[in-house]
């Protein structure tokens, strides 16, 4: 069996463990099983609230690594593009917290996503025009971000209001699936049909169809008249944005306001969620929902008051699991071949 | 002047300089209507340069390029693809991981409503390769066919892409005797149509066979013209290298000693699972070489690869020098066995190509003396070790710290061959040695093959040439179907017999 087919497979796996979640909070929820406390930490609704509140992030930054790796860019300054993208959402909020805020929201999103564009094509320049390595590229990325943010932060602005969810008449009002899926803020929901179209743009579509093949075999690419940088260029800018959304997620959905650091390693987390979906975006999906659902479980344990463990360990739990994932499947999944190599046309004679 | 007499491509002074080589100089070459050109040279002579010049991949230093008689400028492959020219390249230019109907309209995709019409491309192929008889499955993905296959895939993108004019860099290097005649056939099919194509071979035989006109390059300059009517493999041979080829090997009779390689009901499985070797079973002696024939996928390559450690056997041993050297790895074959291997891959197995030639040439030796002394390595002794392998095998490359992946397909091929014939051996075992080298330098590593043998190598050799194996081999071992389906002594051999043979006809009167 080829190594392409298992992952095939392996994201369904995680696709269906997301699938049992939900039928079995649908059980908990509906059945005498609900008497249990411990059924009720593990598959409650506020477990699978948190579940996806937590995976919004993962996948957005998933999404982003798939654009820029399918097309042959290594992009590990997801964090730093998504702290970047919070923090340019954050001073656009604050500066019109005199606009309507439906409207102040929305251009603080289209800010994040333009700074995390920038990010983007920062990333794209130093490694396609300066030809530098593309992991000091991304580390670079990351440095900058979290310097200038700490930097420029202003403890006292407060942004004032943020995405409120907006329940989807009908559908809200089915039992568990309601609450959990069609009663969020915009974002949740604009993600989760991201996921959707670029599936879809990335297996049927001209530009999905010629980015893999800038990231397998740029020579190849460039023999039928694409221009490989080019590619390249867009699809990181791309990603870059996609990053953006991300932090204006944690900053105008999750919390409201920036803090110093705010992404917390969910840049790299979903490094580790690319990889284990196989840099498919169904598969990233499946993973940013398991490690968001390891997230969930630290949050529900610890408010059940569960202490016969530290609650250190507690904490450690989105962490480990990521480790093992990452460290279990790392062998079996298979990297565009080109990414992370310079190309150049005339550069060899293969 | 009448249109018919304009040339569909022409170059005039055409010069290409890369970092250290000048690759074309003053190029003039013309290409008519329905005609076959060959293109003849010695390996780093310039021709695939002068190809991606034509295709728009490279940009020419100076001169000019004319299609139809006007003067055109390409920047890119896209250019020249609208001007109806396509290129099937001398190392495939194909995604492996992706359909062949997604290579095949990559860069020249149909949309319907914003997406993909993969049917509508699979029908236009299906539709091609009836009309050229040039079998491909649409859907099959690339790195699950075999060479062949990949090549006709190859073909019917330029096809698709309605080409007028087509460029075939060494189409045949990788090709069967049988897939070869099907090329030709097809090739003659093209031009009947009013196709005019630019065909790189090594193989004089059928440069004589399928050529319309010979253009011969030599070190970048365009050295003659010859006519397929008139010339012959030696004044070709001549022409190119520049001095008398002796086109035949001169060899003593063998005198085998002990066995070096014993191989023993050997099974394994190839790369889909399935099986490829059923119980193979054979031996070479010291100072013999023992050919594999066989027509290419019936078991050699996984055969090689057992041998050498590359593929895990299911099933059966194999002894060297007297040693159990089943599924050791490839590192205590080749340094306890003092065995090389001459891949059939060079791009995979071979080499790494972003290395220098210096680290090239020492991938089998960098761990031992003199060229490490305990953690350290002893640049100067790889340098000087790389300058005289260089000079010896005559590699064409600008130094000895360019890429080797910047030289020309043939001399890749002698740096590989270059590493693994310069060590104190036992067993050689060389597949495909040959694969992409000029006449001229066929004859050297013949030679050096048949010297080794003289000083009691055992050799393995697998080769899909029918003469190299037999101008080569003391005894031929037929594989068909994962079997030896018999091992015939040189002097019984006879070609047809052994056509018989590669084709699973076992006959009676043939000695096995
Ligand atoms: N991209 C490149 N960069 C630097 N040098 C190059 C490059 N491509 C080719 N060369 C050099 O140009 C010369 C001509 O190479 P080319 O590949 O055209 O030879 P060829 O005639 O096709 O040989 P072969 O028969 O071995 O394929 C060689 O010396 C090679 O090293
Ligand atoms: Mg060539």
């Amino acid at each position: 069996m080829r190594p392409n087919n298992f992952w095939k497979t392996s994201s369904l796996i995680s696709l269906i463990l997301a699938g049992v979640l939900v039928v079995m909070a649908l059980l908990v929820n509906m059945t005498p099983l609900g008497n249990s406390m411990w059924l009720r930490v593990f598959f409650g609704i506020s477990a699978l609230n948190f579940t996806l509140r937590a995976s919004i992030p993962l996948i957005l930054g998933a999404l982003s690594g798939i654009l820029c790796e399918r097309s042959g860019i290594i992009n590990i300054g997801i964090e730093g593009m998504m702290l970047a993208g919070a923090f340019g959402g954050f001073v656009a909020k604050v500066a019109t917290n005199g606009w309507p805020l439906t409207a102040s929201l929305i251009f603080s999103v289209l800010i994040a996503l333009a700074i995390g564009g920038l990010m983007g094509l920062l990333h794209a320049t130093l490694s396609i025009r300066f030809r530098m390595d593309q992991i000091i590229s991304g580390t670079v990325i990351i440095i900058l971000a979290t310097g200038f943010t700490a930097y420029l932060f202003d403890r006292n602005a407060v942004a004032e209001g943020k995405f409120n969810a907006l329940p989807i008449p009908g559908l809200a009002q089915i039992p568990v699936i309601g609450p959990v899926f069609f009663d969020n803020p915009p974002i949740t929901y604009l993600t989760l049909l991201l996921v959707v179209i670029i599936h879809v743009a990335l297996f049927h579509t001209r530009w999905g169809l010629r980015t893999r093949a800038v990231g397998e075999h740029p020579r190849a690419a460039d023999t039928v008249g694409i221009n490989v940088n080019r590619y390249r260029y867009v699809n990181t800018t791309m990603g870059g944005m996609l990053a953006g959304l991300a932090g204006a997620f944690l900053v105008l959905e999750a919390v409201g306001q920036f803090q110093e650091g705010m992404t917390a390693g969910r840049g790299f987390i979903s490094l580790a969620a690319m990889i284990f979906g196989n840099w498919n975006p169904f598969g990233a999906l499946g993973a940013s929902l398991l490690f968001g659902y390891t997230q969930a479980l630290q949050n529900e344990l610890l408010l059940a008051g569960f202490t016969d463990i530290p609650r250190q360990f507690v904490s450690m739990l989105p962490y480990v699991v990521t480790i093992i994932a990452v460290s279990g499947f790392v062998g079996r999944v298979r990297p565009p071949a080109a990414e992370g190599k310079v190309y150049e046309t005339e550069g060899s004679s293969e | 002047m009448s249109t018919e007499n304009i040339p569909v491509l022409e170059t005039r002074g055409i010069t290409k300089r890369f970092p250290g080589v000048v690759a074309n100089e003053d190029v003039n070459l013309t290409l008519h209507k329905g005609e076959i050109l060959a293109l003849l040279g010695e390996n780093g002579a310039g021709k695939s340069t002068l190809m991606n010049i034509i295709y728009g991949l490279y940009q020419p230093t100076e001169g000019e390029i004319l299609v139809n008689g006007t003067p055109v400028q390409m920047n890119n492959p896209s250019d020249a693809i609208a001007l109806g020219i396509g290129m099937v390249h001398q190392h495939f230019q194909l995604v492996p991981v992706m359909t062949v109907a997604e290579n095949i309209m990559l860069g020249s995709e149909s949309v319907k409503n914003g997406l993909l019409d993969t049917r509508a491309v699979a029908a236009r192929i299906s539709e091609l390769s009836q009309r050229y008889n040039l079998d491909i499955d649409p859907y099959a993905i690339i790195e699950d066919l075999p060479v062949g296959a990949r090549q006709r895939v190859e073909i019917v993108k330029t096809l698709y892409r309605n080409a007028d004019i087509l460029i075939l860099d060494e189409p045949t290097a990788v090709l069967t005797p049988q897939e070869i005649e099907g090329l030709f056939e097809v090739m003659t099919l093209l031009k009947n149509q009013g196709k005019s194509i630019i065909f790189i071979t090594h193989k004089l035989k059928e440069v004589l066979q399928v050529a319309d006109r010979i253009t011969v390059l030599r070190q970048g300059k365009t050295v003659g013209e010859a006519d397929p009517e008139t010339a012959t493999q030696n004044s070709l041979a001549a022409l190119m290298v520049g001095r008398e080829v002796i086109l035949t090997v001169e060899k003593k009779p063998a005198n085998p000693q002990g066995v070096v390689l014993a191989v023993e009901d050997l099974a394994a499985r190839n790369d889909l699972g399935d099986p490829a070797l059923r119980g193979v079973s054979f031996d070479v002696r010291a100072g013999e070489i023992v050919g594999v024939a066989g027509v290419q996928g019936n078991g050699q390559t996984e055969l090689v690869e057992v041998v050498t450690g590359l593929r895990h056997a299911d099933a059966g041993e194999v002894h060297i020098n007297g040693q159990r050297m089943t599924n050791a790895t490839p590192r205590a074959i080749t340094q306890a066995a003092a065995s090389c291997h001459v891949p059939e891959d060079r791009h995979a197995y071979g080499m790494v190509s972003p290395y220098p030639v210096a680290e090239n040439l020492v991938l089998n030796t960098y761990n031992l003396v003199p060229y490490s002394h305990g953690i350290n390595v002893d640049t100067r002794a790889i340098r000087s070790h790389a300058t005289e392998l260089v000079k010896q095998y005559d590699v064409r490359t600008p130094s000895i710290d360019t890429p080797g992946g910047s030289l020309s397909g043939g001399n890749q091929q002698k740096m590989v061959v270059a590493r693994e014939f310069s060590r104190d051996l036992n067993l050689l075992i060389a597949a495909q040695p040959t694969r992409g080298i000029d006449v001229g330098s066929i004859e050297f590593i013949h030679n050096q093959i048949v010297a080794k043998r003289d000083n009691g190598v055992a050799v393995l050799l697998i080769s899909s040439e029918l003469d190299e194996i037999m101008a080569l081999s003391d005894r031929i071992a037929v594989m068909y179907k994962g079997e030896i389906i018999g091992i015939v002594p040189r002097a019984e051999a006879t070609r047809e017999g052994l056509g018989l043979l590669m084709a699973g006809v076992k006959d009676e009167r043939v000695p096995v």
